[in-house]
């Protein structure tokens, strides 16, 4: 199969990239491992579900309706269920090596002109006493089982960590009927007041859910954090405990809370295994991009969480930009930055708002002296932090590279994907960008048989017509190249909108997707989505934690 | 942090050839400090599969190298117990064609002559000893002393052993010369370390600090891939290979070559190597060289189709022009002693390549005579 664009993520940065891009008559294929496009964000319920009101879980509705309708309007091919485990680029062609089927064992390849990754992001955990036990769940995975399986994970639910999905995670647990007791956020509400300018986009949106708390009698605890999670065979309860200015539990605090339900998060990394594969340029765990979101190398983009994890507002304007590049690249051409000036805002002002986010909400700085030596860190490989520690103490492991090599954390099924940061922590030392080659395992049958000759020059049939997508001819790794964005004449493009007006215009708040072909757009005034948001998209289940049957282990389901 | 330190031996290099130098040299009762500029086995240590063995070494210096070697890590084994996984378990190399298993029977004549245990086996009875190999198999050679370590953790514990000071972190800038010439040391970036004695262990890198001291030493990385699958439960007992691997290893070419080498290990993963390829010091994924490696080892066992390569990972081997280590005194640069260029052999010949140092730092018999692993060989080629 070939396209001239690939987007990796059906996600809001996947999907706002594939549209703008096939809106200036792009070939574009999307793929996706989930069975339906949305991501972890607008995850929907499974079809067989019947689900009535989807929407009151989400809380951008009409920008997912028009995410969805678009994509059904447009000539964008979605190739869901497509578990993409390496990227590879050869002479001005790239190759998409995907796993299909239950089993993830069939073998799919797409190859394009260029390739847009969109991967999202992945929750981590930091381990605590108990944190193994059945009925602990990462945040992100109670919020992915409302949202996909319309599943209640518990009766009584303490919600726990820090970042900002914890409040719609405890509001959404709540509205679903599960009565949640505490939200222990270990952040001070100072540090988050300090960056209230920068927030500012997201106070409303957060007074919302507070509201909603305050509704349903979810008591919030903030600076505490759990320090034991109870339980024989499954969770009991949780003791949580106060934080002292310097991040430490102070003495006496504790208190007990009995729960079945211990859904805790201590926020997102960016899923960057593909772009390293490629050889992108990565700063700390993200994906570098330029202004345009084209990565270090030619003719690979990256828009969303893979380049800096700021929530779905931020991906949609940052793939909206990319699809542009990607799409006046392909033909030549040097984009326009004018005609995105409105999403470029968006990205600016909410990337600020993502780093004083970051900034407020930390994990206490003192964590790793709760967690006992016989606390298991590494879950797949099943490592205790004392191991690790001796690992750092008496082997002379200062990175988390030696920890790994000594210890085997990280070595499993996960690849350090959950256990990396804790694993560091207790180290003492700084995590180290991970090298993935492979973003999910891939069965030696498949590796074996893997295609590397060229692909046939040909563009399937996608809906669009063949004439005028000829993308022969030009150099995507010529950035100097001095021609001008040339519109297709077969579609419209934002410079034309469907509503005749420049997306220059939009209101602000239409800023990201301003190219959708929606009714709203028509009629200005009549839709202001709120795309300010505080509810980050949380791990895909396209990070290779596997089918737990595979690998029983207990507690949180392998979201990340 | 700088810091001034002094001792008799400074090791250059935390990988397991420097460990074993480190351990063997305080045995003679030697002071040592071993400093690397990253850490522990972060090298070529780290991306080794940790084989021990004789079945691919034809007669001669290497593979009187490596049957001391052997020796030496049965002692600590014996010694350091389970913590370097140690497990001897025998190498296992099979002929896909009766031409393939008559030039291994041959080569094996000839090790036996050398003192290796090499025991035929028929193809009828190649399932009683490896029983998920492929069908169809003209034979193989068994070799019981092969043996497997995880390497990163034998270095480890080998420097823990050794009582040598260990200090990461630090590159090496420059070699201190005294009068005369000598060797007096190495300047780091943070701080001298004194010592009439050093010891380049450095692996792949043995070139570059062979270049600080004024000397030359030609060791190239040759790049080598290793697949690591899923954990599973033991269903490969031994180290197989094909025996065009040892064809491979005694190669020249810059290209890639591959030749299946598959093992499981006591953590539950299976190993498969292993390609070869001279492209510097290059880490980025080659689709190629992984595909090369996954049909060899299905093609060998084939239920390993269904199973799940987890991740991959490249190193290079530190290899010499004529396959052959450099150990021993370089007289370009008194006092300063190589012990690298191991190739894809270092984790097996570093016990060996540590006593013969040692040995040669107090003037004590060595237990082989190294002479065809002179440094300065080279220098007379010209």
């Amino acid at each position: 199969m070939r396209t001239e664009l690939v987007v990796v993520g059906a996600g809001p940065a996947g999907l706002a990239a594939a549209l703008a891009a096939d809106a200036r008559g792009v070939h574009v294929t999307v793929l996706d491992a989930a069975d339906g496009p949305g991501g972890q964000y607008f995850r929907q319920p499974a079809a067989e579900l019947n689900a009535r009101r989807p929407r009151a879980l989400h809380h951008q509705w009409r920008t997912w309706e028009r995410l969805r309708d678009g994509l059904a309007a447009s000539g964008v091919r979605l190739l869901t269920g497509h578990h993409v485990w390496t990227v590879t680029a050869g002479s001005g062609t790239f190759t998409v090596h995907a796993l299909l089927g239950p089993e993830e064992d069939q073998p799919a390849t797409v190859h394009a002109d260029a390739v847009l990754l969109a991967t999202g992001g992945h929750e981590h955990v930091l381990p605590f006493p108990g944190w193994t036990l059945p009925g602990v769940v990462t945040a992100g995975g109670a919020q992915a089982m409302l949202k996909h399986g319309l599943v209640v994970p518990g009766r009584t639910a303490v919600v726990a960590g820090t970042g900002p999905l914890l409040l719609p995670v405890a509001t959404g647990l709540a509205a679903a009927g599960t009565r949640v007791s505490a939200l222990v956020e270990s952040a001070d509400p100072r540090r988050v007041a300090r960056h209230a300018r920068a927030l500012a986009g997201k106070l409303p949106e957060g007074a919302g859910h507070a509201a909603r708390l305050l509704r349903h009698r979810v008591r919030p605890l903030a600076r505490h954090t759990v320090v034991r999670a109870h339980g024989e065979d499954r969770l009991t309860g949780v003791t949580v405990a106060a934080l002292d200015a310097e991040g430490r539990v102070r003495r006496g605090t504790g208190r007990y809370l009995p729960c079945d339900t211990l859904a805790v998060g201590h926020g997102m990394l960016p899923q960057t295994d593909l772009a390293e594969g490629l050889g992108c340029r990565r700063d700390g765990p993200t994906v570098t991009v330029d202004d345009e979101q084209r990565t270090s190398v030619p003719g690979v983009w990256a828009a969303g969480e893979t380049t800096g994890v700021g929530g779905a507002s931020l991906a949609l304007a940052e793939g909206h930009i990319a699809g542009r590049s990607a799409a006046a690249r392909l033909r030549g051409a040097v984009p326009d930055p004018a005609g995105w000036a409105p999403a470029a805002r968006t990205r600016e002002s909410l990337r600020t708002g993502a780093a004083a986010l970051d900034d407020a909400f930390a994990p206490p700085a003192h964590w790793t002296e709760q967690v006992a030596d016989d606390t298991v860190v590494c879950r797949c490989e099943e490592v205790t932090a004392g191991a690790v520690r001796a690992a750092a103490d008496d082997l002379g492991a200062g990175d988390v590279r030696t920890v790994k090599l000594l210890t085997r954390a990280g070595m499993g099924w996960c690849q350090g994907r959950m256990c990396a940061t804790a694993v560091a922590g207790l180290a003492g030392c700084r995590p180290d960008a991970p090298r993935r080659p492979f973003a999910r395992p891939v069965p030696l049958g498949v590796l074996a048989r893997t295609p590397l000759d060229q692909p046939p020059q040909d563009h399937s049939p996608t809906g669009h017509s063949s004439t005028g997508h000829s993308s022969t001819g030009h150099s995507l790794t010529d950035r100097s190249s001095s021609g001008q964005e040339q519109p297709s004449s077969d579609r419209p493009s934002s410079e034309q909108p469907l509503s005749g007006r420049s997306s220059s215009d939009l209101p602000a708040s239409d800023r990201s997707a301003s190219d959708l072909p929606t009714p709203e757009q028509r009629t200005p005034g009549l839709s202001t989505p709120d795309l300010s948001t505080s509810d980050l998209p949380t791990p895909e289940q396209r990070t290779p934690g596997r089918p737990t049957s595979r690998r029983p282990t207990s507690g949180p389901p392998p979201t990340g | 942090m700088n810091e001034s330190l002094t001792c008799d031996v400074v090791v250059v290099g935390a990988g397991m050839t420097g460990a074993a130098c480190a351990l063997y040299a305080a045995r003679e009762g030697l002071d040592v400090i071993v400093v690397d500029r990253g850490h522990v086995a972060g090298g070529t240590t780290g991306a080794g599969e940790g084989n021990l063995l004789v079945s691919d070494k034809e007669p001669g210096p290497e593979l009187e190298l490596a049957l001391l070697s052997a020796r030496l890590w049965r002692e600590l084994a014996g010694e350091l117990g389970r913590e370097t996984e140690y497990e001897q378990k025998g190498g296992v190399v099979v002929a896909e064609t009766p031409e393939a298993l008559a030039g291994l029977e041959a080569f094996a004549a000839g090790q036996r002559a050398a003192g290796v245990t090499a025991l035929g086996v028929t193809a009828d009875r190649l399932h009683d000893l490896e029983p998920r190999l492929a069908p169809g198999l003209a034979g193989a050679v068994h070799y019981p002393q092969d043996a497997q370590v995880m390497p990163a953790l034998a270095a480890a514990h080998l420097l823990r052993a050794s009582g040598a000071r260990l200090r990461t972190g630090r590159t090496v800038t420059g070699v201190l010369r005294g009068p005369g010439g000598a060797v007096r040391g190495v300047r780091t970036e943070r701080g001298d370390v004194h010592a009439p004695f050093v010891v380049n262990a450095a692996g792949p890198w043995g070139g570059e600090v062979a270049a600080l001291a004024g000397v030359r030493l030609p060791v190239l990385p040759r790049r080598g891939y290793v697949l690591v699958t899923e954990p599973l439960p033991p269903r490969i007992r031994h180290k197989v290979y094909a025996a065009d691997y040892v064809a491979d290893v005694a190669s020249d070419s810059a290209d890639l070559q591959t030749s299946p080498v598959v093992e499981g290990t006591a953590a539950g993963p299976v190993l498969i190597g292993a390609s070869r390829e001279r492209v510097g010091f290059d880490r980025s994924v080659s689709l190629p060289a992984l595909r090369a490696l996954a049909a060899g080892a299905t093609r060998l066992f084939p239920f390993l189709t269904r199973v799940r390569a987890l991740r991959t990972y490249a190193g290079f081997r530190p290899y010499l022009p004529d396959h052959l280590p450099a150990i021993g005194a370089d007289p370009g640069a008194p006092g300063l002693f190589h012990a690298c260029g191991h190739e894809g052999a270092g984790i097996g010949l570093a016990t060996g390549t540590g006593h013969v140092i040692a040995g040669l730092l107090t003037g004590r018999e060595p237990l082989l005579d190294p002479a065809p692993f002179r440094p300065d060989r080279f220098e007379e080629a010209r």
